[in-house]
């Protein structure tokens, strides 16, 4: 047991040390940017003199060296405190708090869908390499990679939306809806459907290629032979034998799109106005609102980290080979 | 007693880019209950296929059986429903193979692949199962059963691996085990105690081996009858002892002059030791109305280029395809 | 033949062969004459349509086909053809320019860690997974607010987020190569580590390296339209993703031109990516048996 814990203790430290690194390069950018705080408030007040100026500079330490600014910085944000929005009024922490749940929604079930569905579908198509399913794979891989992710989320909203009214054209949910949690649940969902088609046809088309070349490898090993030998079924050599082992490589691919995951996200939520971190991220910086973008890019670079660490432990549980190695 | 294994007239056809290719081709042959008996023969020869068809595990929508009958137990295997022979896999007929490094899952404890073959064929609990999986370990000779139950394939050793795979293979004591080289990919300490091994569990299990192999040796050890193919046919056959100590076919001849012990066994002199030169037919030649062997042997003529050598039968159930069985 | 043909002969087969196979790929000759094409419309069609694509030419929402204006008009009243190839231009050149800084970035810092090891490698290697912990979209979206939206910052932006998956490759590649015969004996003859790194090195590990490029193109292609879509961009400057970022909220009125600029980028990805697994095919025929 030991030897499973022991390197995620140490990931886990190598994961701390690379948010620190993330805040070093927020603060030095925040600093070469041309333009500080004080000249945002100064524009949020309309316009300030020089000796107004420098009292906001000093009240906000921005006179003192980069490198105690820069502990400063890094101080605050390691008790949550990622300063304050002059645009919201409101700190961000609060702002990035508020908007997290919508977009985590969105991105783990697009993930989801798009794990579940490739992996079945990338199953089906190895064992049926000729059929209908294969084809239908190798061709979706080539659209999901070129179609760009926000034209699918607006051709899908023209269709079952517009011409086809099935689902609601923007937001997260209807206020005109009431009654209980899951009358909520189902509004909620219903809102969802379009822009998680949209998120996961970028991956979808990724996990199911990677699962039936993966599949069709290990089909075609020794050990499914002595699975075969033993008088299993059908089912069981492909669900519990080959599957197993096929979920390696979908996993580890699945782990290293994190980052994609939210950059796509940004996109859907524009297109379908989910009221997330993306739509968040560019109101703020149509806003010149530094503190918010600065806060959301760590934000993002939090969750990747964490998504990272959580791949690493599911490969764990998944091959028994990888425990005990760092 | 009528035979437990009875194949009779068994041609397997493997489809290739050149066409389809009889990798078995007239093959016919009893087995009784308890008995060892050996196939040998080069790499290509058809052993493993009959081993595969025996099982019911061809190459899918490659290989197939043509015609013939394999009667276990006076039931056709190779009409049975799909269903029937998962039955009968891993339960009355198992199989261990070539390469032990990668024959068991590596994402499964090597208690749960044993486990899972008792579940599946005795009807017996996961409990039941899993002590019944430490006792296999045991009777395979595994140090500390009962934690090593736990371990994962890739926690053991080559050896290990095997005496594993053994353990599968004998969990329901099967009425036939198919060995298929078993121990050509480990040591050669490894291989002795291998073959130990599954001598002992066999007669205690009462348990038929089939065992495949391409060495002379370890059928002089481990066999009581063996059958010499070549290219998809049955050259010669026969008791070890007797078909060691007199070959009916050129080729046997060559197969056990290429082992120095045997020889030595046979004459005082030590005779040099030779090969046998050449190699096999590729599938193209399989079906060809000839000896197969003839571009090999030095006491060909017309007659083996031009048509399939029938069996001659010696005394003491010695058999031999060969025109010259007489002579050799 | 003289000793001097003979080695041109040899030297030229591999590339003879794998152009042979890239040839023999029909999927992959048919995405390299519609990236032809798309290319010489970048160039040509800007001068057939003189002139400046932002100008309101025609009333706004005209459907494709009539008053002989082949795709219609936008919100603006502007000509969709026009608009379409001038983008075509920004598109095209972003796209390339951006995998360029990006493959150098790469190359670099990927033949370094694997052409030093140790230390170098170790450090290299954590700064590039540092990138890769950073949302590419969400981080050029960031460098771009920050330092301006203009073409060379947007260009530097995608270049910046995406260059880690190049200098993987380009390491693994160094550490299979660089243990070779080869290179032992040209390091034993005394050629500097200069010389090894882009003299002999670099020229074997390029075929997986070029693949990747073609790839990276397409991403930024991608990218820009992301970019731009989002409004991310040069306002004075027309590109598709911005075509479609601007009319997106009039697709109830005129979904044309939202779908039309679409299907450019897309053909255009989809045309590099088509030539990418050509070359893959080609140049890694090793890769394409197993």
């Amino acid at each position: 047991m030991m030897n499973f814990i022991t390197p995620l203790l140490q990931r886990t430290l190598y994961a701390v040390l690379l948010l620190i690194a993330v805040l070093v390069l927020n603060f030095s950018m925040m600093h070469l940017a041309p333009g500080d705080v004080a000249d945002t408030i100064s524009q949020s007040m309309g316009g300030a003199d020089a000796e107004t100026m420098d009292q906001i500079r000093r009240d906000y330490g921005l006179d003192q060296p980069f490198f105690i600014q820069l502990a400063k910085y890094v101080g605050n944000v390691l008790t949550f405190d990622l300063g304050y929005s002059f645009f919201y009024n409101q700190p961000v922490t609060t702002l990035i708090a508020e908007k997290l749940p919508a977009t985590l929604l969105l991105v783990i079930t697009s993930q989801l869908l798009a794990l579940v569905v490739g992996v079945l579908l990338g199953v089906y198509s190895a064992r049926n390499p000729n059929g209908i399913a294969s084809h239908f794979v190798t061709f979706f891989a080539l659209f999901g990679y070129a179609a760009p992710v926000f034209w699918t989320g607006i051709l899908l909203l023209i269709a079952f939306s517009l011409k086809i009214p099935l689902f609601p054209v923007a937001g997260m949910s209807d206020v005109t809806i009431s009654g209980g949690f899951f009358a909520k649940a189902l509004d909620i969902a219903r809102h969802m459907v379009l822009p998680v088609i949209t998120l996961s046809s970028i991956f979808l088309a990724l996990y199911s290629r990677l699962c039936r070349a993966s599949m069709m490898e290990v089909l075609g090993s020794d050990y499914i032979r002595t699975a075969k030998a033993k008088g299993l079924s059908e089912r069981e050599i492909v669900m519990k034998h080959a599957l197993k082992n096929s979920l390696s490589p979908v996993v580890t691919l699945a782990g290293l799109q994190f980052s994609a995951v939210i950059s796509g996200a940004v996109l859907v939520e524009t297109v379908f106005s989910w009221p997330g971190l993306g739509t968040l991220a560019l109101q703020s910086i149509l806003a010149r609102d530094t503190p918010t973008i600065l806060g959301i890019l760590f934000f993002s670079a939090l969750v990747v980290i964490v998504g990272n660490l959580l791949t690493d432990l599911v490969l764990r549980l998944i091959d028994p080979r990888l425990r005990g190695k760092t | 007693m009528t035979a437990l294994l009875k194949v009779e007239n068994l041609r397997i056809e493997l489809t290739t880019r050149d066409g389809v290719a009889p990798v078995i081709d007239d093959l016919s042959f009893e087995m009784n209950a308890g008995e060892t008996m050996s196939f040998v023969g080069e790499s290509g020869c058809g052993k493993s296929m009959t081993a595969l068809g025996i099982m019911g595990l061809l190459p899918e929508k490659v290989g197939r059986v043509a015609s013939g009958t394999i009667l276990f137990d006076g039931e056709d295997l190779t009409r049975v429903s799909d269903a029937r022979m998962r039955e009968i896999r891993g339960n009355d007929i198992s199989m261990i193979f070539q390469e032990p490094m990668t024959s068991l899952n590596p994402v499964y404890t090597v208690g749960e692949q044993i486990a899972e073959v008792l579940r599946r064929h005795q009807g017996l609990g996961q409990r039941a199962a899993w002590e019944k999986a430490i006792a296999l370990l045991d009777a395979v000779r595994i140090p500390n059963p009962r934690s090593r139950v736990a371990d994962y394939p890739h926690q053991m050793s080559g050896g290990q691996r095997q005496r594993v795979m053994i353990a599968i293979a004998l969990a329901c004591e099967p009425k036939i085990l198919i060995a298929d080289e078993p121990t050509t990919a480990l040591d050669v300490t490894v291989q002795a105690q291998i073959f130990d091994l599954l001598r002992d569990l066999g007669r205690e299990t009462g348990t038929a081996i089939i065992l495949i192999t391409h060495d002379m040796g370890a059928v002089a050890e481990m066999a009581e009858r063996m059958i010499v193919m070549y290219a998809g046919r049955k050259a010669e056959e026969g008791p070890v002892d007797q078909v060691i100590n007199h070959p009916r076919h050129p080729y046997t001849k060559g197969l056990i002059s290429c082992v120095p012990h045997l020889m030595a066994n046979l004459s005082e002199e030590r005779p040099e030791l030779t090969e046998v030169g050449g190699i096999v037919p590729g599938l193209r030649e399989f079906g060809r109305d000839a000896c197969l062997f003839a571009s090999r042997c030095d006491m060909v003529n017309d007659k083996c280029r031009n048509a399939r050598p029938p069996e001659v039968a010696f005394k003491g159930n010695q058999a031999s395809a060969c025109w010259f069985a007489e002579k050799v | 033949m003289s000793v001097e043909d003979e080695k041109i002969e040899k030297a030229r087969s591999p590339f003879s062969e794998a152009f042979e196979m890239f040839r023999r790929n029909h999927a992959a000759v048919a995405g390299l004459i519609m990236l032809i094409l798309i290319i010489l419309a970048g160039i040509f069609g800007p001068m057939v349509y003189a002139g400046d694509p932002f100008e309101m030419v025609w009333a706004p929402f005209s459907p494709p086909g009539q008053e002989g204006y082949l795709l219609g008009t936008d919100y603006l009243g502007r000509d969709l053809v026009s608009m379409l190839l001038h983008g075509a231009r920004v598109s095209i050149a972003i796209g390339l320019s951006a995998a360029l800084i990006t493959v150098l970035i790469g190359i670099t810092v990927g033949a370094v860690a694997g052409f030093y090891g140790g230390l170098v490698e170790e450090a290299l290697m954590r700064f590039t997974e540092f990138f890769q912990v950073l949302p590419t979209l969400l981080f050029s979206m960031v460098i771009v607010a920050l330092f301006g939206a203009s073409l060379p910052m947007i260009t530097f932006a995608i270049g910046v987020v995406s260059w880690p998956a190049v200098a993987r490759i380009t390491r693994a590649e160094f550490l299979r190569i660089r243990e070779l015969e080869y290179v032992t004996a040209s390091r034993a003859s005394g050629v500097s580590n200069g010389k090894l790194i882009f003299g002999v090195i670099l020229p074997n590990a390029l075929p997986p390296i070029i693949v990747q490029a073609a790839l990276m193109v397409g991403s930024a292609i991608l990218f820009e339209a992301g970019l731009s879509f989002l409004g991310l961009t040069d306002p004075n400057v027309v590109s598709w993703g911005q075509i479609i970022g601007s009319n997106r909220q009039y697709i109830l009125d005129a979904s044309y031109t939202v779908t039309i600029p679409g299907v450019a980028i897309f053909v255009t990805v989809l045309a590099i990516s088509l030539v990418g697994d050509g070359l893959n095919d080609a140049l890694n025929p090793k890769l394409r048996q197993r």
